[in-house]
């Protein structure tokens, strides 16, 4: 459910970081079993600059809305447009069909994202 | 805080792999594995069962027990014959709510209450106060109750084998004692979603086997569990009051639109009627209105400002996805110069100020 070649963020995010800078991200698969049915993914513009921590987004499911924070400081070179009509890949699959945005990194990659192991045992001790 | 209560079908709920929730202090469903979309569509189509026995039961018994209600509702309690339910309140002295609920009559000298889960103790105290004077004993049912919703078009399909009641012949709001899958019950056409269905009150013992008797029923169907999320998307849709969100004990019975239920004509004195009288004398200075919105994005939820030029002049008591009719939708105090259908609202999301259109309501109503 946490693949190995993702890092991830306490705030339910995952980041593919890519050998070229550009780095993908999306939400995991914790965060869309809490969110439930998703309908809407609001992304920032392509071009836009985000620092990080940046709020870049939210994601509307049935029930509540949640905030997305940026991971990294980058710039957004792609959005995943297919969203727009398939909201429900976010929870069908949130690490391939469910991306959200891809970035170039402008900064250093933070030190204090989380390898799979370590965020399993973070929502695994979230979760009851 | 006080340890989180469980209903009777905690351990069956787990066992369908719902995700469970603190609802105003009970481990409740939000939802199973076929998520609230799904859910509210089978509802809407076919048949869901929801679990419901965190609600209330108070009864009612005693010579005074017709007076009695009377005095504690603004609805005409005379006017129930037996068999018969109706929606109803009890309020404050200025018409605020302490609760929104059900009266079932029993008998002649006899009701049976039913109220929201999280007022249950607020409720009993409520009524308990207020028999001075009256012949009534008023005792709290509740934790020996458990409550089964089975709601959408093929409900009766479903029930009927499993039930010794002429099941075709109970009218909306009518409700009578009989056996489902050989456990006596109360059997009542009533629910908060808009569609057909059935509400059955067996004791708690028993709900276990109800509740796999009537799922493993309407299987073939397309029966399946249902949460709690779908249980108030769908009852949005209908726009039905929810207690902490159209009401409560700051919103009175005719700004939130339960007019109906408040019977100033009828003989008897109730607790809130001089109250009321005076606000519809007076004029009502806001309403509940429903809103939509237009695009897919704006999405307003609870809590959120209705604002004009910067200032918040009233706010968001329900909103989300409308997903039968596929539109944004919302319930909004407003101001009553500004409750017009056709009108236009702004809601501040997120700091955005989104144009909103004041819409009729109910938002979805079934096919007859």
């Amino acid at each position: 459910m946490y693949p190995a070649d993702l890092k991830y963020t306490k705030d339910h995010e995952w980041i593919k970081i890519q050998e070229n800078g550009t780095a993908l991200v999306g939400i995991t698969h914790y965060a869309q079993e809490a969110l439930g049915d998703v309908v809407f993914v609001d992304l920032p513009e392509v071009g836009d600059n985000l620092a990080l921590g940046d709020e870049f987004g939210t994601v509307e499911s049935v029930k509540t809305v949640s905030e997305l924070f940026a991971p990294a400081s980058g710039t957004v070179t792609e959005l995943n447009v297919g969203l727009t009509d398939h909201p429900e890949y976010v929870n069908e699959d949130p690490y391939g069909k469910g991306w959200m945005l891809k970035f170039q990194l402008t900064g250093a990659i933070p030190s204090d994202l989380l390898d799979a192991i370590a965020y399993e045992a973070l929502v695994g001790s979230e979760s009851h | 805080m006080s340890e989180i209560k469980k209903t009777p079908l905690n351990a069956a709920h787990r066992t369908l792999g719902a995700k469970m929730v603190d609802f105003g202090g009970w481990d409740m469903p939000v939802q199973y594995p076929a998520g609230i979309l799904a859910e509210h569509e089978a509802v809407r189509t076919k048949a869901g069962l929801f679990d419901v026995s965190h609600m209330g039961e108070l009864r009612v018994v005693g010579k005074d027990a017709l007076n009695y209600l009377q005095y504690l509702t603004p609805n005409d309690v005379a006017s129930l014959s037996i068999g018969q339910v109706h929606y109803t309140a009890f309020l404050y002295e200025n018409g605020t709510f302490v609760d929104d609920l059900l009266i079932y009559k029993e008998a002649e000298e006899e009701y049976l209450l039913v109220v929201n889960a999280g007022n249950i103790e607020k409720d009993f105290h409520w009524a308990l106060e207020h028999t001075k004077g009256f012949d009534v004993q008023v005792t709290n049912e509740s934790d020996a109750t458990a409550e089964v919703a089975l709601q959408g078009p093929l409900s009766e399909q479903i029930l009927r084998p499993l039930c010794d009641l002429a099941l075709g012949e109970m009218g909306y709001y009518y409700f009578r004692h009989g056996k489902v899958a050989g456990v006596p019950a109360l059997i009542s056409r009533t629910g908060y979603t808009g569609e057909d269905g059935f509400e059955v009150y067996v004791v708690a013992e028993a709900a276990e086997k109800i509740w796999h008797a009537i799922l493993d029923a309407g299987a073939p169907l397309g029966l399946i569990p249902t949460g709690l999320g779908a249980r108030n998307t769908l009852r949005l849709e209908c726009r039905m009051s929810l207690y902490g969100h159209e009401i409560n004990d700051t919103t009175n019975a005719l700004e939130a639109g339960l007019g109906w239920i408040v019977k100033l004509n009828k003989d008897a004195d109730f607790i809130g009627k001089k109250a009321l009288a005076l606000a519809k004398a007076q004029g009502l200075e806001r309403k509940v209105v429903g809103f939509k919105t237009t695009e897919k994005r704006d999405i307003a939820r609870d809590g959120m400002s209705v604002v004009k030029d910067g200032e918040r002049i009233g706010y968001v008591t329900s909103g989300g996805p409308c997903l039968t009719v596929g539109a944004n939708i919302g319930l909004a105090y407003v101001p009553t110069g500004m409750a017009a259908v056709g009108g236009k609202l702004q809601i501040d999301i997120r700091g955005r100020a989104v144009e909103a259109e004041i819409i009729p309501t109910p938002f979805y109503k079934r096919k007859k």
